[in-house]
Order: structure tokens, then C-alpha cells, then sequence
């Protein structure tokens, strides 16, 4: 087992680098860069922009070096081993007046995700005062779809056809089809004309700038379920559907018979024995949680106004906002490629089958 | 066996010499359901196709005199009793004294009954030959929206019935392109396994970890600007396709990896069938329905994702009118909340995502040889 996760952890890196190259040619794809969206976007409301300027900014940001050496400054950037920036902004060798004075050897350094141009700010700053929000809201939002689903799955397979099971079936199917910026609007429009309050956003007004607070978290709570009905829907419709399918398909077999026989009741037959295997496919996508968290609910996020990372995302994407949206896709497939080596362990460890198939 | 049963028994020789396929045609008929919503289907890409013919209006029809129109109802009874064909009253726009919004209220006095093949705006029918008969429309001087208008006065009915062809049609070709990336891929790196096999097992695993939006976004933004709609709208498919093959492949692989180990697949190798006739005679044939079955049900994916991107602005835009760029307009609370009707491209939506689940899962019941 161990020879195993060895295996995949060295595979994680050839993996990890192409989708850097990846990442860094998709945002180097559409034409143009930040200065040249921007310098449009300050001419289209009059404004004029000087010659100089744009030219020192192009200089500051490497904006006029070939690809592969912007790749490799920023890739170097990301590692925790490589060269470090000298003042001079050289990577290999240092400065003084005699010329240069001494080669720089690469060595353990912070990863340094750069700036972001449109906030002029650290993008790990960007991110970080968002991410709170968004794991807060993933994981609840995890939470609710595994309450719901789980035993409503259970529910609908050991009472296969009865008029629970097709009731439950109806809704998931409703759910899986609704486009979950659909479900948003509709709660929105719901809580504007029924209500008379937009259910935008995670706090009342008076909270958003407010220090944390008892009050302060209660206000969360209350806006917090909308977002997660609206994300876990689709989710908790998909898991009904797998985890029935799953333990229908378990039912029928032999050892449930055998352990039936042999008198096991039918509620400690159930949940210790075929509710365990069903519960496979749940955790071979725990690994998608991961990402879910950074990115998973950007449409949503979107219409309702959510101070999360997926908004952050995608404005960076469209200003070509090249350091943010580089270090969030990196990020983003980091944490899959985590995600998915994570459950691929718990599945080696929760079922034997596939660990001695592993060893064979 | 007797004369007697021979009528008895007809049924039951049919379903020992019926093909692979005419079983699984049975047995899709037996799933009400399924069947239901396979002629939903049906009907839904049949008005995608007649949209020109079945809408009331032309595409970019503007009715300056009503903006933000709500649906018109349809009436059986009038003041001079009921009627045997429906009609609608005219309606008339006023400022609302207070919000000075546009209110408008219908006219009880003018009755404009439904016409069948009338008059309206021409076109070319299926680009065959030029025509001016709708199939439903009104008398000159009256209106019918009965889906509403949107911001420049566009009836809705019309603008979805296009749509159809564009949303519909974007899941097809998406579908098609990654079935074929899909299967031969997927087909190549469970039969020659090794070190392609382990390579494209990367590269999907590359591929999966990629979140959708920013891919989708980047490779859109690079679809060069001077290209026209539908030459987007192509690109788009391919874009959509380009993510979407990995899920295939990986069922191809794992099928290929089970069935190679039969006996039959032992016994073609051994009787010197090549490489490529044992693929695709021997094994293909053995999860065929498998395919068909994820197709079916990749569809709806398709359709979202057009729906989604689309609303998100990052997709299809107008000119181009398909159901995600219709839902644009329905973005923000406001105009949910005064022009409720802007929402049902999403019905549309709802009603052909779930209509081509329950034929995906119909299908899947009757591609299942072990079926209960």
C-alpha cells in the first residue's frame, strides 16, 4: 500500500507540471494582455493613458519577454525550490558596481504567487480573505448533500417502487435537471416578492464590514442555507440516484442472503454490510470536493453575490489578470490532484477487495 | 410443437432469434416513461426544425409599442358567448402613475381570434422555398405573445422556438465529437495497455483535474474574433466536446480491459485474428450499449453547460439566440421579480434535461442484459 501512494505521489509531479505549462498557456491564449484590456478600457471612458507609463509597466511585469521565459519565471515563482528575486530583478547573478558580483544558487524559498493587477495587490491576500467563506460554505454545503442523500438513497432502494421511492425520484431528477443558477434566481425572486428582502450575499448590510461577533456569525447562519440548497441540489440529486442504484445492485447478493439466514437483523445486516460497499462510489469523489471549494459553485456565486473565491476567479479571467488566475487554476488542479489521490487512500483502506487487488 | 400453441408460442420464438437490438427495443417499450419522453424529445427537435413555421413572429421581430409585455392569456369565452377557436384580447400599454413603468391591460373591446396558417412575417422554409404562413397568428392590428415580450419587444414564444435549434443542437455535435475521441482513445489505451495506456491515463487525469470554467473561458477567448456566429457556435461544440471525451474514454478502457480476458477474445487471438479485427469485431460489439447509453445521458450535460456558460456570458451571445442567451436576460433579481415570464426558456430547459434523462435511463434499463 505504501509502495503504492509512493508510486502515485511520484506521479503527481510530471502531472502537476504539465498542468502549470497548461494553465500558463490557457491564460497566454486570448490575444492581448492585462495592460492592453486595460488601457482599452480607461480609453473607452476618455481617459488618456502616457506612452511612458505603459512602457514602464510593461518592463515591471515582463510583459515583452519571450513565452517559455515568462513560463519560467513564474513557475519558478510558485516552487518552494528555486532561485530567488534579487533586487536587481535577475535570477541568476547579483549586481554591484563592479559588475557582476556573485552567481545566486537555488535554495528553499516561500512560493511567491505575485500580484494581482487589477487589486494591486499579493494574490495570496486575495485569496485568503476569501477562502474562510468559500471552505465554510463547501463543507456545509458537503454535510447537507451527504445527510440528505445517504439515507433517502437507502431509504428508496429498501423500498424499491414504493410511493417514497418514486416521490424521491421525481424531486431528483427535477433537481439534477435544474441549472443550479436557475434554483438561485428562483430563491431570489421568491425571497424579493414573498419576503421583501434580497437574498443575495452571506450578510445583512450592517455585518459585511462589521469585526466577528456572536451576532455576527448568527447573521451568517441565517443567510447560509440558501446558497447551500441552491449548490447541494444538484449534488444531493446525484448521490440519491448513485447510492440507490448502488445498493440495489447489493441487495440481491448472496452474503445478504447468507447473513439473513443466519438471523442478523434486518437494520444491523443493512448498514453494517451492503450500505458499506454502496458507500464506495461516495467516497471515489470526495476527491472532487477539493476543487469544488475553490471553483465548484462560481455560477451561483455569481448570481447571488457570494464573497467567495469563484467570483475572484472569474473576474480574473476575464481581465486577464494573469498572476490571480494563474495561481487560482494552479491551484485549483493542485488541490484535485490531491483530492483524487486522497480518496483513492481511503478507498485502498475502506475496501479490501481493492487492496489486494492493488498487491497482486 | 403443436398446432395448438403455435400462436403462444410465436412470441416467445421471436424473442429467441430477435436480435441484440429488438430486444432492447422491447423492452424500452415496456418503460412507460422512457417512451414518453423519447417522443417528448422527438417533438421538441421537431419544433426546433419547423421553429420559422411554428412561431408567430420572425426572430428579430420588434414591437416598439411592447416592451416587457406579459403573456397573453388565450380565451374561450368572450362577451358574445364562447367561442370554438380561441382568441386573444388586444392589450393596451400604460404608464403607471406612480413607478411611470410601462403597465399594460388588456382591451376587452377588440377580440382577435386565432388564425391557423396566417399571414406574418416571411421566410424560407426550411430554406426550400419562401413563405409567409405561420401556423398560429392573429389579424392584423392585434398581438400575440403568448410567452411575453423581452427588453426590445420580441415575442418570447418566437425567441425560444429558435433557440431550440441552436441548444439542441449544440449537445448533438458536442456528443458526436467526444464519442469518437472517446472511443478510439479509449480503445487504444485498454487494448495496448503499457506505457500508452499509462500515458493517456495521464493525460486524462491532466484533463479531469482542469477546472471547466477557466478552460472553457480561455479556449473560447481564443476563438478568433473575426469569425462569425455560427463559426463560434461551431468552435463552441468543440470546446464543449474537448472536455467531454474523458468520461468515455474511461468506460471504454475499463470495458476493453474485462472483456479482453473472455475466452472468446482468447480464442479470436489464437485463431491469428489481428489486433484491430478482434477490437472491433469481438469486443466492440460487447458494450455498444453501453456507448448508446452514456450518449444519451451526456446529452443533458451538454445542454446545461451551453445553458450555464451561456447565462454566465461566457458562451453564446447574441445575435445568436439559443435558451442560455434568452435566460440573459433574466439575470439580475429585479427584472426576475417585474418580468416573471422572462424565466421560462428555463422550463424549456428543465423539460428536455429531464426528458433525456429518463430516455437515458430507459435505454439503460433495456441495454441490461441481467436486467430485473
Amino acid at each position: 500500500m505504501i509502495h503504492l501512494i509512493l508510486k502515485r505521489l511520484l506521479w503527481m509531479m510530471p502531472t502537476l507540471l504539465a498542468i502549470s505549462f497548461i494553465s500558463f498557456a490557457l491564460i497566454q491564449l486570448p490575444p492581448g494582455d492585462y495592460l492592453t484590456s486595460y488601457i482599452t478600457a480607461l480609453e473607452e471612458t476618455g481617459e488618456s493613458v502616457a506612452e511612458e507609463q505603459v512602457e514602464a509597466l510593461r518592463q515591471r511585469y515582463n510583459l515583452d519577454e519571450p513565452f517559455f521565459i515568462q513560463y519560467g519565471k513564474w513557475l519558478n515563482n510558485l516552487l518552494p525550490f528555486g532561485f530567488t528575486r534579487q533586487d536587481s530583478g535577475s535570477y541568476l547573478w547579483m549586481y554591484s558596481e563592479g559588475g557582476v558580483r556573485s552567481f545566486n544558487w537555488p535554495g528553499f524559498k516561500w512560493p511567491d504567487f505575485g500580484m494581482s493587477f487589477e487589486w494591486n495587490r499579493q494574490v495570496v491576500e486575495l485569496i485568503g480573505e476569501r477562502i474562510f467563506l468559500t471552505v465554510v460554505i463547501s463543507i456545509v454545503t458537503l454535510l447537507f448533500t451527504w445527510a440528505l442523500a445517504i439515507p433517502i438513497g437507502i431509504y428508496s432502494a429498501v423500498r424499491q417502487y414504493s410511493i417514497g421511492d418514486y416521490a424521491f425520484s421525481v424531486l431528483g431528477f427535477i433537481g439534477l435537471a435544474t441549472p443550479n443558477f436557475l434554483l438561485a434566481l428562483i430563491f431570489m425572486y421568491i425571497g424579493y416578492s414573498v419576503f421583501g428582502v434580497s437574498a443575495g450575499g452571506l450578510f445583512s448590510p450592517e455585518y459585511v464590514e462589521a469585526e466577528w461577533s456572536v451576532a455576527k456569525f448568527a447573521d451568517l447562519i441565517a443567510h447560509l442555507w440558501i446558497p447551500v440548497i441552491v449548490i447541494g441540489t444538484s449534488g444531493t440529486a446525484g448521490l440519491i440516484r448513485v447510492m440507490r442504484g448502488n445498493l440495489l445492485d447489493e441487495l440481491p447478493k448472496q452474503y445478504v442472503m447468507t447473513a439473513r439466514a443466519k438471523g442478523l437483523s434486518p437494520w444491523t445486516l443493512l448498514v453494517r454490510y451492503p450500505v458499506r460497499v454502496a458507500l464506495n462510489p461516495l467516497i471515489s469523489t470526495i476527491g472532487w470536493v477539493l476543487p469544488g471549494i475553490v471553483s465548484g459553485s462560481v455560477i451561483v456565486a455569481v448570481v447571488l453575490g457570494l464573497p467567495t473565491t469563484g467570483p475572484l476567479l472569474l473576474r480574473a479571467l476575464q481581465n486577464q489578470d494573469m498572476y490571480l488566475a494563474g495561481s487560482m487554476v494552479m491551484l485549483l488542479s493542485f488541490l484535485t490532484v490531491i483530492g483524487t489521490l486522497l480518496s483513492d487512500i481511503l478507498l485502498l483502506w475502506l475496501d479490501p477487495r481493492i487492496r489486494y487487488e492493488g498487491k497482486a | 410443437m403443436s398446432e395448438s400453441t403455435t400462436t403462444e408460442h410465436a412470441d416467445g420464438d421471436d424473442l429467441y432469434t430477435a436480435s441484440q437490438w429488438q430486444l432492447m427495443a422491447r423492452k424500452f417499450a415496456k418503460h412507460r416513461l422512457a417512451v414518453w419522453s423519447g417522443l417528448t424529445v422527438i417533438a421538441l427537435y421537431m419544433s426546433a426544425l419547423f421553429c420559422d413555421f411554428l412561431s408567430p413572429y420572425g426572430l428579430e421581430d420588434q414591437h416598439i409599442d411592447y416592451i416587457y409585455a406579459p403573456p397573453q392569456r388565450l380565451h374561450w369565452i368572450g362577451p358574445d358567448g364562447v367561442h370554438l377557436v380561441p382568441f386573444v384580447y388586444g392589450i393596451k400599454g400604460m404608464r403607471h402613475p406612480e413607478t411611470l413603468r410601462k403597465v399594460y391591460a388588456e382591451d376587452r373591446t377588440q377580440v382577435y381570434p386565432l388564425r391557423f396558417f396566417a399571414r406574418g412575417t416571411p421566410y424560407r422554409f426550411l430554406g426550400l422555398f419562401e413563405t409567409d404562413r405561420h401556423f398560429i397568428g392573429v389579424d392584423r392590428g392585434g398581438t400575440l405573445f403568448l410567452l411575453g415580450t423581452d427588453s426590445l419587444g420580441r415575442d418570447l414564444l418566437t425567441r425560444i422556438l429558435y433557440g431550440a435549434r441552436i441548444s439542441l443542437t449544440v449537445g448533438l455535435i458536442g456528443v458526436a465529437l467526444s464519442f469518437v475521441f472517446g472511443l478510439s482513445i479509449g480503445a487504444v489505451s485498454g487494448y495496448y495497455g503499457g506505457w500508452i495506456d499509462n500515458l493517456i491515463q495521464r493525460l486524462i487525469e491532466i484533463l479531469r483535474s482542469f477546472p471547466s470554467i477557466p478552460l472553457w473561458m480561455a479556449l473560447s477567448a481564443a476563438l478568433p474574433s473575426t469569425w462569425s456566429p455560427l463559426q463560434i457556435y461551431f468552435g463552441i461544440t468543440v470546446v464543449l466536446s474537448f472536455l467531454g471525451w474523458t468520461g468515455l474514454a474511461r468506460v471504454v478502457r475499463g470495458k476493453i480491459l474485462a472483456l479482453r480476458e473472455e475466452d472468446y477474445a482468447t480464442a479470436a487471438v489464437l485463431m491469428g485474428a489481428s489486433k484491430r479485427r478482434i477490437m472491433g469485431r469481438h469486443l466492440l460489439p460487447g458494450f455498444t450499449s453501453h456507448i448508446v447509453v452514456s450518449l444519451t445521458l451526456a446529452l443533458p450535460g451538454m445542454i446545461l453547460g451551453e445553458t450555464s456558460l451561456s447565462f454566465l456570458g461566457l458562451g453564446l451571445r447574441s445575435p445568436i439566440t439559443s435558451w442560455g442567451v434568452l435566460l440573459q436576460e433574466a439575470q439580475n433579481v429585479q427584472a426576475v421579480a417585474m418580468q416573471p415570464w422572462l424565466l421560462t426558456p428555463a422550463v424549456f430547459v428543465v423539460v428536455a434535461v429531464l426528458a433525456f434523462n429518463f430516455v437515458g435511463d430507459g435505454l439503460r434499463d433495456a441495454a441490461d442484459p441481467y436486467g430485473r
